[in-house]
């Protein structure tokens, strides 16, 4: 035996103990995702960052179509701001059936909805996500923030101007919980992730909350139509205001039609004019529409791919006789059609006289004795993936057409509405004459002009559904008229019986998701749920 | 340097002495008890003398000893020492035992060995000789229904799959569930490879010695961080000195489904359609009678050949062994083709000072997958239509085809089953490399002491091509280019590669304190882990290879580290209490950097009460030991790697957003949780071992309570408070209490009978205490298990009070003939309507009992054998009836017609509206009774001139099934039956070789 093999061994495995000892440190990073610091080192990254602010009411993820999805605990492609903001607005009423099983879908009809219905949890998280998103962007974008990161100058400018869209968007996002849920939480920039619970603010609190916000950010925002596609502008938030004041009376018990009209018509003002065709609003190459869109979402075949959005508006009413390649897509999802308390609202459904009604009959009824069959219900045509110029979208899949969230025509029609609710600031031969814009565009010419007898609040209800169908209105509109619940007015199906029927009055408020009174302490659930 | 002298002084002092003796010459061989093989370089010394020697190669020596030397000492590592007199002719023949006969089991335990007479903890073995037979591609179902508590289920019936291991029911929810798997003293990523999803298919199970199986946290608290689902430490052969022995083993089997999911036929599709359809759907009938079941379906052939050699050269003992397995699945274009090269060598040196334990495991296999959507679409498939098309176009099969598309396809609708097969190849390649050293030095100077260092790496490349061909229905027309031109099929690349290394290093002193027949061993050790993967992006492509998106980053490398110290004591005193104390101390890269460290400790006690003077001399009772321990075990697996700081995400090309004419690539912040901490398991363990008849009985009855908490548990978030709306947080609790039984009985041993029979049964209940920070009654719980049908629905769920996976659903509404009626519910909560509020918690998918039970009858040179298990209380969600045994599947609103599952018959369900899809009609019992496995083999002895040991064999694997369950088969894990890849039948022929 070698004496000194065992010293080897000896030094060796201690060596071993030391080497082990001053092992790697246990701080690892991801290889590509980086930190808040690395994002918004430059203006490039801020506007990255502000582009998904945006692009987190077009997508439902990092990935499109699906696979990085923003929401969890529900399906992605039913994560989508417009596709479950649409359901909750338009299946609720007369203006949508849909054939589907999907869970919780059909409550909508049958106004029987839970506080865990999928649907709503998720539209309720993807608003707040928006919200959250907005907190974070103004934080990092604040003055401080910008100055110890050295970004001057026209960049600063931008910057500061991205605040004012990301405060606008998070107003918008209040808003739109405000209509469905009343009461909700409230989180701001100044509310540091995580610290907090937050504190439920009373309905017409938000709408205060709303409403200064909007005004706040006037000076910051870029003037009417002078922004980018896409982004918000002065006349966006007026129109926002516009909006909320026609409702305030639902909101906070106080109506704010002299708001409504000045608003209103700051946004009429602003230089925008109706297009030509009413068929040609939801095209795939909308984007064109500027002089009548006020914002828009934006989508796109290939770029901004996503299941929900006009991808869903244009699939889904695709069934029966239907031929999808006529709207530039690859296949119907036999899903959604309307009731015949909507098709009614034209005397003419084929579209000859009132070019509005886009309605499909072949092989369809006007009645629905089962909602799960396609066939039983008239279809609506409205959106189509195809160009002017006939050619079908980028893809078949995914559409290209935008959504505008706000557009001329209700403006017009808030104006008269407004007018026509005693609201004082305009007048209404203005109001008659708006109107009369809107249906000049439908007829094609001056026929179906109305006198100003014609013109009363109920008319305006049923213009604002053959004007604003399937566009997200039809739930706050029968809501500010008092026949969302009441027995007033019914449709088929409403509340889950053929022939329709009242339904308890806390139903004009959707419940807040178990989800959220289940990890936060602060919130009271709305009554009757 | 002082140490070197008193060596030296010593080495002289003995050589002198001898030196003075007058001498002879002693020659001798030394074998195998068991087989007569030599042992090489045994070692012989002659008693009172410290003179020795070693045997040769064929295991002779020759000695010289003083003359009034009388006894010569004969050791060899792990065998028993023998001492024997000097005869008057100088020649010493001795044949030596294995130690491990005559000393008690020694079973393997985390950072050493143990006898297992002296175990504290709840450790199971089982050895090669009661592994199961048959063919056996991945190492877990060699004990599948082996052990108590341990719970096997194999994913599916594909080539290659792996199983799901469950011990006492695992103790997480949202983390993993999956016990540490430990191969030679490496820690292994229980994640599988592109190319290869189960892990352990790439061992190969000839290769393997033996399981232990720590169930209770004091067994397994030594892997602490790692430890709470269990841990299964797998030790493979090693090389044994002796002359080269050659084994070799072949097998050939033949497997076929066994059962059908039950679907109407041609005829009863068009009664069907013709009944109920309008002129529409008549006229999409077709004239043929396809069976598209039996279209899809083939006989799986499977052949495995190993060859292992192993001895000892040059004194170096070593085993290689060689292993080629082919096997097709029972689903058209399943293939698998597995080569594996394992050699391991293990010297001592330094006089038996340092011992060396090499190994080197190369696996390679080639696999093809099929389209597995195949089953489904088979099980749906309208079966009036004929399998070929009249055109060339979807690769000649037949389509759904509309004038209108342009693609020519029926949009949505289903695709021929055997054109997705045939029309796809993905094809893998993976390659997997484990190398492992284990340095054990007992040092000169204090013996006592051993130093243990333990190092090695597994990597792993896995790398495969999927194409589909454009003329597919599967993909066809998928892409329109910038120039409206039309791309269709795939011809896509995936690659991945796995870097994991590891290091241990320990002492372990151990010293007999002979007086008091007292023992006290002590380990305290250090351990560095790290699991690293890297992810190769590329783009997708059609089949003419147009680009249809292209990744953000070339690739992605997650990572994660563990840095551990662990320390043991175990005092055996008086050899009748063994006391065992370990704690581990674990750091993870995935906790921030306050909470990245947790402690986890463990006790146990054990009582031999054998060796107590009142039972020591009992003959009925052979053994009787009582255990009890209590431990704390830690989880943080199946968690994000980086989730406590908030990380931006680019988001993909898809998915940009557009300002003016501009797309910008958008930064998204992930949602986080600063404050995630160690899940922490602690268990209480209490058990009886027993032993009677001479051990003709032995047992283990053994009950435990599991409670686990600070749950690593995906919880909702308040809105506006996180980026993400659900996060993994640790908040809840759940305890699994349990109770396990282990029967061994062995009612024949005679000359030339052996009867061995052993059975296991494990009660194990579990329930979730805490789920959500704030307690609130109108929030049932998570919901979870999403279903083919509706979109987003879901079937599970996780409700405090309740067993983990409970089914939510609404309960159904029967007529007096006991048929369900279509669309009616139980109003649960009475307010007058059907929605969510009215689903309930109803059973789950895991049993509450199970058995396995095995019987082994060796008579003469014959031998047979069964293997069954037993499953009692699982349900499961029927999701092949639910989603298709309906008239709207049948008649599908799209305008095409479906095969649907026969349920029908019995429902009479429209499928008109979602409630139907979350019946409790649909969740059966699926207890069941399987014969795993039924074995018979004869030994033919000596062929080839002696040279050589035959034995042949034939099995049957999963013969046959006794169950109430009305799906395809009872036995699927997660709890949702849909289109279940089915288990074939198989029987396999095999033959052994050894010389």
């Amino acid at each position: 035996m070698k004496n000194n093999n065992y010293k080897i061994v000896i030094a060796a495995l201690f060596s071993v103990f030391i080497l082990a000892s001053c092992a790697k440190q246990l701080d690892l990073l991801p290889t590509n995702d980086i930190t808040s610091t690395a994002v918004y080192k430059d203006a490039t990254g801020y506007k990255q960052a502000f582009a998904k602010v945006y692009a987190s009411f077009a997508l439902t993820g990092n990935n499109g179509p699906a696979g990085n999805g923003d929401i969890q605990g529900i399906d992605e492609g039913t994560s989508d701001f417009l596709r479950l903001y649409w359901k909750a607005e338009e299946l609720s009423t007369d203006e949508a059936v849909v054939a589907w099983g999907d869970p919780g879908i059909q409550d909508f009809h049958n106004m029987n909805w839970s506080a865990s219905n999928p649907m709503l949890t998720g539209l309720y998280y993807r608003s707040f996500y928006q919200i959250t998103l907005a907190n974070d962007f103004i934080r990092q974008a604040s003055d401080a923030n910008l100055a110890s990161r050295g970004i001057t100058g026209t960049d600063a400018d931008n910057i500061k101007k991205y605040r004012a869209e990301a405060r606008f968007l998070r107003a918008y996002q209040y808003s739109v919980l405000m209509d469905l849920f009343g009461s909700v939480p409230f989180v701001s920039e100044t509310d540091l992730l995580g610290t907090v619970l937050p504190k439920q603010k009373t309905r017409a609190d938000l709408f205060t909350y709303i409403e200064s916000e909007l005004k706040a950010i006037d000076a910051d925002l870029v003037d009417a139509r002078k922004n980018e596609y896409g982004r918000a502008d002065k006349a966006a938030a007026w129109a926002l205001l516009a909006r909320i004041y026609l409702n305030a009376q639902v909101y906070t018990g106080t109506a704010k039609n002299n708001e409504a009209i000045l608003y209103s018509k700051k946004v009429i003002d602003a230089g925008y004019s109706l297009i030509g065709d009413y068929t040609k609003l939801m095209r795939a190459d909308n984007n064109l529409n500027t002089s009548e869109f006020i914002l828009t979402i934006n989508y796109d075949g290939v770029k901004t791919q996503n299941w929900g959005g006009t991808t869903f508006l244009t699939h889904a009413p695709i069934g029966g006789s239907m031929t999808a390649s006529q709207f530039g897509v690859d296949g119907g999802w036999g899903g959604l059609r309307t009731t015949k308390a909507f098709s009614d609202k034209f005397t003419d459904i084929t579209g000859a006289t009132d070019k509005r009604a886009q309605i499909y009959t072949n092989g369809q009824s006007a009645d629905i004795s089962d909602l799960t069959k396609f066939t039983d219900g008239y279809a609506i045509t409205k959106y189509k993936n195809i160009k002017a110029d006939g050619t079908a979208g980028s893809s078949l899949t995914w559409t290209d057409i935008d959504f505008p969230i706000f557009r001329l025509s209700e403006m017009y029609l808030i104006y008269a509405e407004a007018v026509l609710r005693g609201g004082t600031g305009g007048d209404a031969t203005t109001a008659l004459n708006y109107i009369n814009t809107i249906r000049q565009r439908a007829y094609g010419n001056t026929s179906g002009n109305i006198t100003s007898a014609q013109l009363t609040t109920d008319f305006i209800l049923d213009e604002r559904a053959r004007e604003l169908y399937w566009e997200g209105f039809r739930r706050t509109d029968l809501i500010r008229y008092g026949k969302f619940v009441e027995s007033t007015y019914l449709w088929p199906w409403k509340g889950g019986v053929k022939g329709g029927t009242s339904v308890d009055t806390y139903r004009k408020l959707y419940p807040i998701p178990s989800a959220d009174i289940s990890s936060n302490t602060n919130i009271i659930q709305n009554a009757g749920y | 340097m002082n140490m070197k002298k008193t060596l030296a002084v010593l080495l002289f002092a003995i050589t002198s002495i001898s030196v003075f003796a007058q001498e002879r010459t002693v020659t001798g061989k030394v074998t195998d008890a068991k087989d007569g093989a030599p042992l090489v370089a045994a070692s012989i010394t002659t008693k009172g003398s410290n003179k020795g020697t070693t045997t040769s190669v064929n295991g002779t020596f020759s000695i010289k000893v003083s003359g009034n030397a009388t006894t010569l000492v004969i050791s060899y590592l792990n065998y028993t020492t023998k001492e024997v007199k000097v005869g008057a002719n100088n020649v010493v023949n001795v044949a030596l035992s294995q130690s491990a006969e005559q000393l008690g089991e020694v079973v393997v335990i985390g950072y050493g060995t143990v006898k297992k007479k002296d175990l504290t903890g709840s450790v199971v073995n089982v050895s090669s000789k009661d592994f199961n037979s048959g063919a056996i591609s991945t190492p877990e179902q060699l004990i599948a229904g082996k052990v108590a508590g341990v719970s096997i289920t194999s994913n599916n019936g594909a080539p290659g799959s792996g199983s799901t291991i469950r011990i006492r029911g695992g103790a997480s929810l949202n983390a993993s569930n999956d016990p540490l798997i430990v191969i030679d003293g490496m820690p292994i990523d229980g994640g599988g490879i592109s190319g290869q999803a189960n892990a352990l298919a790439l061992i190969n199970p000839n290769d393997i010695e033996s399981f232990s199986v720590l169930k209770d946290a004091s067994a397994a608290a030594i892997y602490g961080a790692r430890a709470s689902n269990g841990v299964i430490l797998i030790t493979t052969k090693k090389g044994k000195s002796g002359a080269m022995k050659v084994d070799f083993t072949t097998q050939l089997s033949v497997g076929n489904i066994s059962k059908k999911a039950d679907v109407f036929s041609a005829d009863e599709i068009r009664n069907i359609v013709r009944a109920s359809g309008n002129s529409s759907y008549t006229s999409l009938l077709g004239g043929f009678k396809t069976d598209w079941q039996d279209e899809i379906y083939q006989t799986a052939i499977s052949n495995d050949n190993n060859i292992s050699i192993s001895g000892a050269k040059s004194g170096v003992p070593y085993r290689l062994s060689l292993g080629n397995l082919t096997q097709t699945g029972v689903l058209k274009t399943d293939e698998l083709k597995r080569n594996t090269v394992g050699l391991n060598i293990n010297p001592t040196l330094l006089d038996n000072h340092l011992t060396l334990n090499l190994n080197y495991k190369l696996a390679s296999s080639a696999s093809r997958f099929a389209d597995q959507g195949a089953i489904g679409s088979a099980t749906s498939y309208d079966p009036t239509q004929g399998v070929y098309g009249a055109t060339k176009r979807f690769g000649g099969f037949w389509e759904w085809f509309d004038p209108n598309s342009s693609s020519g396809l029926k949009s949505l609708s289903p695709k021929n089953p055997l054109g997705l097969l045939m029309e796809k190849q993905d094809n893998s390649n993976v390659t997997r490399q484990i190398a492992s050293a284990l340095v054990d030095y007992k040092v000169h100077f204090l013996p006592a002491l051993h130093v243990v260092v333990n190092t090695g790496v597994d990597i792993a490349e896995g790398k495969g091509t999927t194409v589909i061909s454009d003329s597919a229905a599967s993909s066809y027309q998928r892409f329109k280019d910038a120039s409206n031109k039309f791309h269709g099929g795939v011809n896509n690349q995936y690659r991945q590669t796995r870097n994991n290394s590891y290091l241990n290093a320990y002492l372990n002193y151990a010293k007999d304190i002979n007086a008091i027949k007292s023992r006290i061993e002590l380990v305290a050790g250090y351990e560095y882990q790290d699991y690293k993967t890297t992810n190769y992006n590329f783009n997708d492509v059609t089949y003419d290879k147009t680009v249809v998106s292209t990744p953000n980053y070339p690739s992605s490398t997650p990572e994660y580290r563990l840095i551990s110290y662990l320390g043991r004591a175990n005092f055996n005193i008086l050899n009748k209490y063994v006391l065992t104390a370990s704690v581990r101390q674990d750091g993870s890269s995935k906790f921030n950097p306050n909470n990245r460290y947790a402690l986890f400790p463990s006790g146990a006690l054990a009582w031999k009460i054998k060796e107590e003077g009142f039972l020591k001399n009992s003959t009925t009772i052979s053994d009787l030991k009582l255990r009890a321990s209590y431990g704390v075990t830690g989880q943080q697996d199946g968690i994000g790697y980086y989730d406590y700081i908030s990380y931006y995400n680019l988001g993909s090309n898809s998915a940009q957003y557009q300002f003016g004419n501009t797309f910008y690539s958008i930064y998204r912040p992930n949602g986080y949780y600063y404050n995630r901490k160690w899940e922490q398991t602690a268990t209480t363990n209490l058990a009886l071992d027993f032993g009677l008849f001479n051990n003709r009985v032995t047992g283990t009855i053994e009950a435990y309570n599991r409670q686990t908490t600070d749950l690593l548990n995906e919880i909702n978030q308040p809105a506006g408070t996180n980026f993400s709306n659900k996060i993994v947080a640790n908040v809840g609790s759940m305890e699994n209490k349990g109770v396990e039984f282990t029967l061994n009985l062995q009612p024949i041993k005679n000359k030339n009978t052996t009867w061995d029979l052993s059975f296991n049964a494990t009660y194990n209940k579990n329930r979730i205490t805490k789920l959500t920070i704030s307690d609130d009654p109108t929030y049932a719980g998570a919901r979870y298990g999403g279903i083919s049908g509706g979109t987003g629905n879901t079937i599970l769920i996780q409700s405090v009070g309740y067993n983990r996976g409970a089914y939510f659903v609404y309960k159904q509404i029967y007529d007096a003939a006991g048929k369900p009626i279509d669309g009616l519910f139980a109003d649960l909560n009475r307010d007058g309507v059907i929605n969510e509020k009215d689903l309930y918690q109803y059973k789950g998918n895991d049993p509450q009992l199970f058995f396995g039970a095995s019987s082994n009858l060796t008579y003469k040179k014959w031998n047979a054998g069964f293997v069954l298990r037993a499953n009692v209380g699982n349900y499961l969600y029927n999701n092949v009836a639910s989603s298709t045994g309906t008239l709207r599947n049948i008649l599908n609103p799209i305008g095409y017609i479906n095969n649907g599952s026969r349920d029908y018959l019995t429902t009479g369900f429209s499928g008109s509206g979602s409630n139907y899809y979350l019946s409790d009609y649909y969740v059966q019992n699926a207890s069941f009774l399987r014969v795993d496995n039924i074995n018979v083999g004869y030994n033919v002895g000596k062929v080839f001139n002696n040279k050589a040991n035959l034995k042949i064999n034939a099995n049957v694997q999963n013969a046959f099934i006794i169950t109430k369950y009305k799906g395809l088969d009872p036995e699927v894990n997660g709890g949702i039956d849909n289109n279940f890849y089915p288990r074939p039948r198989t029987f396999v022929l095999g033959l052994n070789l050894n010389f």
